[in-house]
């Protein structure tokens, strides 16, 4: 494989007597789909928003690009899309668009052209105009992932993006997510749906705050003995 | 570039909730109409008494718009006074004449001597204001007038309207989630608070342009100096109400928590900012008053409305202003670094 994209280097955080995260270590290479797999609690959220320039660890470091975040210049190449929808309700797709557009620094025709090539990829085109109270669950969530794509981010960070996304659509964003990554983004997407994890280029488990495996699919149910990916993850977590 | 997208978006948001925008403009202008009506009401009509007035003097009067009773001597006219027959009597045994009222009720005691001072007017030597010995049976002629303490509650309501709403806003942004959003955007904190402070600014200016200008032309509010520097004055003070609104949000984890500061930091500045009498506050109180910066607003439009003065009576109240601001600036930035450090 190439460059890491992403290291994770022993990074521990902790809130208070809390340990979230434990001495994490973890490498994700250009190009890949990496999966984030854990169940809710685990501390991937507080992994994912280091990584977004939002949190620091307590111990050890993170690199992106090969630079120590959080770095100004790295958050511009980074495009993040938190657990939580985090859109003005207040105004209309298009205004949200326009919004996160211009603080990328995207506008004019450039502009224009990104937000229909974004709207287009999560089918939400015909919902342009519409306020953002009037849009529903999975709407919103397909927002915010257009929202996170808007300036061409080499690196995608993405909180459970499929979160409250009925299984057609579920199925449709993971082949634009196939099509990003053909075009050679490198995309991080945290689940605890075992069945989506199976589609990632590789995975790593987490729970409890800790890295408890990591590989591709094939060889996480291969090493455990495993028939599915689900069984792999109780395997190692030693349940 | 970044921040003119803030402008944008926090302008669109303003004015498509037009429920609040009414209220910011249509609140202070209904309370200010009830104000003005209860404190100034029609002008009334004061019942004098004319103590002993030589014939000569009166041909130079201006006696209209009062009801007038003639006496010989002034115990005749005291009777009448203490009997509520006659708000105040004028006595004219010197020069300038002497004038003594009820006064109980502020607004007959303002309607009194803005009579007094109409008719002697004519007797004045180059029409000079030369004070009028005025005595009281009861009360003072301290007491406020709505021209008075209007300046004060001008401030007081650009003040809490912007306080609110700009803190309001602040804390949505935290609570639903956008605020981390913008700080994965390469928005700098600064460009965060500045745009918040244009944009709300912008409509700041407007709001309390509309609400000067309708307090002192439609209401007819004294207004003696330059209404651009009342501009000045409010502008400046909203500045700091949106400054220290978005820094208190922080404190606060939901709407009505940030309503629960309005007791505690908003109401409060009222009774340091001259609406009561500054020296009859208690000793161990009065050291807040220039803590709070509707203090210096106050101050400063009632200079400008109120005494008619200028820029170099006004500057040090504005530049205090200013650097409440400057500080609340700088504390809702270093306040963001919770979320990000850079
Ligand atoms: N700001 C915080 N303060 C205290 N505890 C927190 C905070 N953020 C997360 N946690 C705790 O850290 C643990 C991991 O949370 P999170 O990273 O959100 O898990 P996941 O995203 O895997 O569901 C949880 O137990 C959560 O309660
Ligand atoms: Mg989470």
């Amino acid at each position: 494989m190439n460059n890491p994209i992403v290291s994770i280097q022993h990074v521990s955080k902790n809130y208070g007597k809390h340990q979230v995260l434990n001495d994490i270590s973890l490498e994700i290479y250009e190009g890949e789909i990496f999966g984030l797999l854990g169940p809710s609690g685990a501390g991937k959220t507080t992994l994912v928003k280091q990584l977004a320039g939002l949190e620091e660890p307590a111990q050890g470091e993170n690199y992106i690009f090969s630079e120590k975040m959080p770095r100004l210049d790295l958050i511009k190449r980074i495009g993040y899309m938190a657990q939580s929808d985090a859109l003005y309700t207040d105004l209309t797709a298009k205004e949200n668009l326009e919004f996160f557009a211009a603080l990328y620094g995207l506008s004019g025709k450039e502009k224009k052209q990104r937000m229909n090539e974004v709207m287009e990829l999560v089918s939400l085109t015909d919902h342009l105009h519409k306020m953002v109270s009037d849009y529903s669950g999975g709407m919103k969530r397909r927002l915010s992932l257009a929202i996170s794509l808007l300036h061409s981010p080499g690196l995608l960070i993405l909180d459970e993006p499929t979160v409250g996304i009925d299984p057609v659509l579920r199925r449709s964003i993971w082949e634009s997510f196939k099509r990003l990554k053909e075009k050679g983004t490198t995309i991080l997407v945290t689940t605890h749906v075992m069945d989506e994890a199976g589609k990632c280029d590789r995975l790593g488990m987490i729970r409890d705050g800790q890295l408890i495996a990591a590989g591709t699919p094939k060889e996480l149910m291969q090493q455990s003995g495993a028939a599915n990916i689900e069984d792999a993850f109780l395997a190692y977590g030693g349940a | 570039m970044r921040i003119m997208a803030l402008v944008i978006r926090i302008l669109r948001q303003i004015v498509r909730d037009k429920r609040t925008m009414a209220l910011l403009i249509l609140a202070p202008i209904l309370v200010m109409t009830m104000l003005h009506l209860v404190f100034n009401g029609d002008e009334y009509t004061p019942k004098m008494g004319l103590v002993d007035l030589p014939e000569k003097i009166e041909a130079q009067l201006n006696l209209e718009h009062a009801k007038l009773e003639y006496y010989e001597t002034e115990k005749l006219a005291e009777n009448d006074l203490s009997g509520k027959k006659l708000d105040a009597y004028l006595m004219f045994d010197q020069t300038p004449p002497s004038v003594v009222l009820e006064g109980s009720d502020p607004n007959v005691n303002g309607a009194v001597m803005r009579w007094v001072q109409g008719a002697l007017k004519p007797l004045q030597p180059n029409g000079g204001n030369q004070e009028i010995k005025a005595d009281y049976l009861f009360g003072s002629g301290d007491m406020g007038q709505f021209d008075y303490f209007g300046p004060v509650l001008l401030g007081f309501f650009v003040f809490f309207f912007v306080f609110l709403i700009a803190g309001v806003s602040f804390l949505r942004e935290r609570t639903t989630g956008t605020l981390e959003r913008l700080l994965t955007s390469p928005l700098r904190k600064w460009e965060i608070v500045t745009g918040y402070i244009i944009g709300f600014g912008i409509f700041t200016m407007i709001q309390a342009a509309i609400i000067a200008w309708y307090t002192i032309y439609v209401l007819g509010m004294m207004m003696e100096g330059a209404f651009g520097y009342v501009l000045l004055i409010t502008v400046l003070l909203s500045l700091t109400a949106l400054t220290l609104g978005i820094l208190l949000s922080s404190f606060a984890n939901n709407e009505l928590q940030m309503i629960q500061f309005i007791p505690i930091i908003v109401v409060p500045q009222i009774f340091f900012s001259g609406l009561f009498n500054l020296e009859t506050i208690s000793e161990w109180l009065s050291w807040v008053g220039p803590f709070t910066p509707l203090y210096y607003a106050a101050e400063a439009l009632r200079n400008v409305m109120v005494r008619g003065f200028g820029w170099e009576m006004i500057y040090k109240d504005l530049l205090i202003l200013l650097a409440f601001s400057l500080l609340f600036m700088i504390l809702n930035i270093a306040a963001l670094r919770r979320y990000r450090k850079i």
